[in-house]
């Protein structure tokens, strides 16, 4: 990298102390996104967008305070680092408990993402040709209306504290996906390829050559053909298997926001919400069935939620959260870890430098398990099985959920039976878990790129292993 | 001339420059200083702001089309971003869908905007926030308290320019008791309008007043809907009803001039004052009306989507709008005429707002819900949600509250909610309620609905 800028970090960080600070950090960062949809084998709209600034974080006394410009001078830098600490000192009108930081070694490293192809170098029209192939494909094949979308995120950022960290990163992240849908008379039934939104990760574009979207695209359109005319989803409690890309959402929905430490604290009880989990109980809560050993891994290779460093200067590094069913972890920044006694951060990110770094998901998945879905199906003689998401609803203490998925089976005496249109399932999450019964080997990093969180609204990045699973008496057919 | 609209018109000649006289261009600059005080365990624990210009440029060369961005507004910033969006034309496919440019046209008459609001201070939020700690007497809060401003700028090829300016304030927060939780919303033009004292304690006599609640049986229930709960119907409807791009391709349950509400029901949205009085695309922003007593009038377009339905734009672009389509974001449900009248002016006792009284008084027994959560759409066509109840439930028998009630799963079609026959009455008193964006504000009153389709406890 020819051009750093630590220098601009530096400053703000200094500007803040002089300010009054006991502690400041900066973030410089830079980003190119890029963003492709197609419709029926037309493009759809192209944007090609760059953003770049410094957002800098102040503490004085035990207020927060953060600003954030787009300009990357000097003497705009030393002026935000001051309006960071002016804002914290605001902030004291209303002081909340003390606050410390766990201990954050000071830090000198560059880190960057594994990346074959660059994304951002492959030749709009090489990937335009792509997504106009697999729509006109799921389109020749009877959809009546196939939609396909790519998406790239270049980012690289510069950080520096007072604690003495100078981390550069460069990220690139980038995924790709196609929906067909069929029209009925009072419904539309659809089918997503890979996933609901597409699959992503922090690869280059040998991920979406992976993908073969064209090759499923037909087979997408039938299905979602098939879908208007398959039987509804019966209603009851059954034994229900969910795929991996369905089972990737519900790890996220009702673990991954859960376990965030900072709506167990209670800082985003008024929006996002609060967490059932309760810290006295962490070590000793049953979460899940022993087949359950959640991980909080930002070291996976190509995963969407991974990254050397946190946005706090803290490394990476695979945690526990849920071991052989029993609550062992959380997701923790600085701040959070030290009022809840714990020694250990790493999980705060920010959704670009206008925006304060906060709790969030980096790759919270299941460990596989020694079956396959084949085996898995083999083992039940009655039940269903549902896969790729449609939609997704949960309480604010992550307790309550409904999912609805695009496709389901009925499952007979061991054999995968008709297909079951609009398929959808609820629960209480510790409940559902504990009635995991069965796991597959089958593990895919499932990458979730719109995770919204925070106010101002930020959209975080995250990955989750997921393999196919089992899990009983579940409550299915939920409808209006 | 603002700064912005000379920022959009130097990159709008940067483009006939480097592209030469056959490029269609349209620009917007932005400059928006937004700011946030939260708080949460009744201290502020977040306190943000930023000040950011963004300019946005489309491109149509050759038959091809790209658009990009940036916020680096110096003049190589301005230059990549010219060069960058035309190479990416040049390489893009055939764009048959392009709507071509906005021809010149006069912006509608401008309100203003207020001066304070848009410099307010974070001491002024924070005042706001203790106002509303304080208020709530000992119970445990949490919220924000968010500040404004927004100037705009647009000038295209076709010779068209704009420009305006726009503040807004919001403040939304919640009290707790035995996690029981109580919330009070609003949001205005102006700070001064938002006053956290009465907010606080309309928020915690909701939550004093949620403890010990029952818990029901599912089915469906005549429902009270406060207007904090009304913001979701009509956030949902603009998003997957209104929206003209699933309206032309039949994603919709949009059937123009079609009675498919109630005659009670009349929703327009009323986009000057809170945002630009222009779209990305340059297109004036109008009062647009959507549903006119019950019957579907129009849905919202962008220059696309109104081609592809063979009408005109209604000034909805946004950045996303060609790939999610246009969305109106200020939609209003009218208040109702006189057959309810509302206690004015709200004491900050008991569970129901004073938005909702009088309706709940005409209920002989069904639930008054206050809020909703989390809600997700499980079919397009019919709009048929899932979603939670939040924030405060209770059981009304014979006009009185009687009990709290905990919160509850519903799956439910929104339209059908609203269908003929199916409002009871709609509240005469509307309040302004916040996104989670700037900019996005709902209208409503209160609404009597004979039925809501209630499917489990929250708690299983």
């Amino acid at each position: 990298m020819s051009v750093d800028h630590f220098d601009e970090a530096g400053a703000a960080v200094q500007a803040a102390l002089d300010a009054g600070a006991r502690y400041a950090d900066a973030r410089v960062m830079l980003r190119r996104t890029e963003t492709m949809s197609a419709r029926d084998g037309e493009v759809e709209d192209l944007s090609s967008d760059e953003s770049a600034g410094i957002g800098v974080r102040a503490l004085v006394g035990s207020s927060w305070g953060f600003y954030a410009v787009p300009d990357l001078s000097d003497a705009a830098a030393r002026a935000a680092g001051r309006r960071a600490a002016e804002i914290a000192a605001a902030s004291a009108r209303m002081p909340g408990p003390k606050i410390d930081l766990v201990p954050a070694g000071a830090v000198t490293a560059s880190w960057a993402s594994a990346c074959e192809i660059d994304p951002l170098s492959v030749p709009l029209s090489t990937k335009g040709d792509l997504l106009v192939a697999a729509t006109a494909a799921a389109r020749d094949a009877g959809a009546d209306l196939a939609e396909g979308i790519y998406q790239i995120w270049d980012t690289r950022k510069w950080f520096a504290s007072s604690d003495g960290h100078r981390i550069d990163q460069h990220i690139r992240e980038c995924g790709a996906g196609i929906t067909a849908s069929a029209y009925g008379d009072n419904e539309i039934q659809r089918r997503s390829w890979p996933s609901h939104r597409g699959q992503y990760g922090t690869r280059g574009w040998e991920l979406v050559d992976e993908l073969a979207l064209t090759d499923n695209a037909a087979r997408m359109a039938e299905e979602a053909r098939e879908l208007l005319t398959a039987p509804l989803c019966p209603s009851g409690e059954t034994t229900l298997i969910l795929g991996g890309e369905q089972l990737a959402l519900q790890i996220h929905e009702s673990v991954g926001h859960a376990i965030e430490l900072d709506r167990i604290l209670g800082w985003e009880a008024a929006f996002a919400g609060t967490s059932w989990l309760d810290l006295n109980q962490l070590g000793s809560l049953r979460y899940g069935s022993e087949l359950m050993n959640i991980t909080i891994d930002p070291t996976i290779p190509g995963a969407l939620g991974s990254f050397g460093y946190d946005d706090e200067g803290s490394p990476a590094a695979r945690r526990d959260a849920v071991r052989n069913g029993i609550w062992v972890g959380v997701l923790a920044g600085r701040d959070s870890a030290a009022m809840a006694g714990l020694d250990y951060a790493g999980s705060v990110r920010s959704d670009g430098w206008a925006r304060l770094p906060m709790v969030r998901m980096t790759n919270v998945g299941l460990e596989p398990g020694p079956h396959t879905l084949d085996e898995i199906i083999a083992a039940t003689d009655d039940g269903i099985l549902m896969d790729i998401n449609r939609s997704w609803s949960i309480d604010d203490k992550r307790l309550n959920f409904q999912f609805g998925c695009e496709i389901g089976y009925e499952i007979k005496n061991g054999r995968r039976g008709r297909m079951l249109r609009n398929p959808t399932y609820t629960g209480i999450g510790p409940k559902f878990w504990q009635s995991m019964d069965m796991l597959s080997s089958e593990s895919i990093a499932w990458g979730t790129p719109n995770c919204g969180k925070g106010q101002p609204g930020q959209i975080g990045h995250t990955g989750h292993p997921a393999a196919p699973a089992r899990f009983t008496n579940v409550r299915v057919g939920v409808r209006g | 001339m603002s700064a912005e609209l000379d920022l959009a018109g130097r990159v709008v000649e940067l483009v006939r420059r480097v592209a030469g006289p056959g490029a269609e261009a349209e620009v917007v600059a932005v400059h928006s200083a937004d700011a946030l005080t939260r708080f949460a365990n009744s201290a502020i624990h977040q306190n943000v702001a930023e000040a950011t210009t963004t300019v946005r440029l489309r491109l149509h060369l050759d038959g091809r089309t790209a658009g990009g961005s940036t916020t680096v507004t110096g003049i190589n910033g301005l230059e990549s971003l010219v060069e960058r969006t035309i190479a990416a034309a040049r390489l893009s496919p055939p764009d048959v869908t392009w709507p071509g440019l906005t021809a010149a046209a006069e912006l509608r008459p401008d309100a203003g905007f207020d001066e304070a609001t848009a410099a307010a201070s974070p001491q002024e939020r924070a005042d706001r926030v203790r106002d509303f700690v304080d208020a709530a007497g000992g119970l445990e809060t949490a919220g924000f308290c968010r500040t404004s401003y927004t100037s705009g700028g647009f000038a295209s090829t076709a010779g068209h320019s704009a420009q305006g300016r726009t503040a807004e304030a919001a403040m939304d927060g919640i009290a707790r008791l035995d996690g029981a939780d109580g919330v009070s919303r609003h949001a205005s033009g102006r700070l001064s309008d938002l006053r956290g004292a009465p907010m606080g304690a309309r928020a915690a006599a909701k939550a004093r007043a949620a403890g010990r609640a029952i818990e029901l049986p599912p089915g469906r229930y005549e429902v009270v809907l406060e207007p904090t709960a009304v913001s979701d119907l009509l956030s949902n409807l603009a998003t997957f009803g209104f929206n003209g791009k699933a309206f032309a391709q039949h994603q919709s349950f949009a059937q123009l001039g079609t009675q498919q509400f109630d005659e009670k029901i009349t929703i327009t949205d009323e986009p000057l004052g809170t945002v630009l009085p222009f779209d990305l695309e340059g297109t004036p922003r109008d009062s647009l009306t959507l549903i006119d007593g019950g019957t579907t009038r129009a849905v919202s377009h962008d220059r696309t989507s109104a081609a592809e339905a063979g009408t005109i734009s209604t000034g909805h672009a946004s950045a996303a709008s060609r790939s999610w389509g246009p969305i109106a974001v200020n939609l209003q449900l009218a208040a109702g005429s006189g057959d309810a009248p509302a206690v004015k002016g709200d004491d900050g006792t008991g569970p129901t707002a004073s938005s909702a009284r009088a309706l709940v008084s005409g209920m002989w027994r069904g639930l008054l819900i206050t809020d909703f959560w989390y809600t997700r759409v499980l079919d397009q066509k019919s709009l048929v949600i899932t979603g939670l109840t939040r924030n405060g439930v209770w059981l009304v028998e014979d006009g009185q509250v009687t009990t709290a009630v905990g919160n509850m799963r519903f799956t439910q079609s929104y339209p059908q909610a609203l269908g003929p026959g199916a409002v009871l009455a709609v509240g005469t008193e509307s309040v302004a309620l916040p996104d989670r964006w700037a900019g996005v504000r709902f209208t409503a009153p209160a609404v009597h609905l004979a039925s809501w389709n209630l499917t489990g406890n929250a708690s299983g």
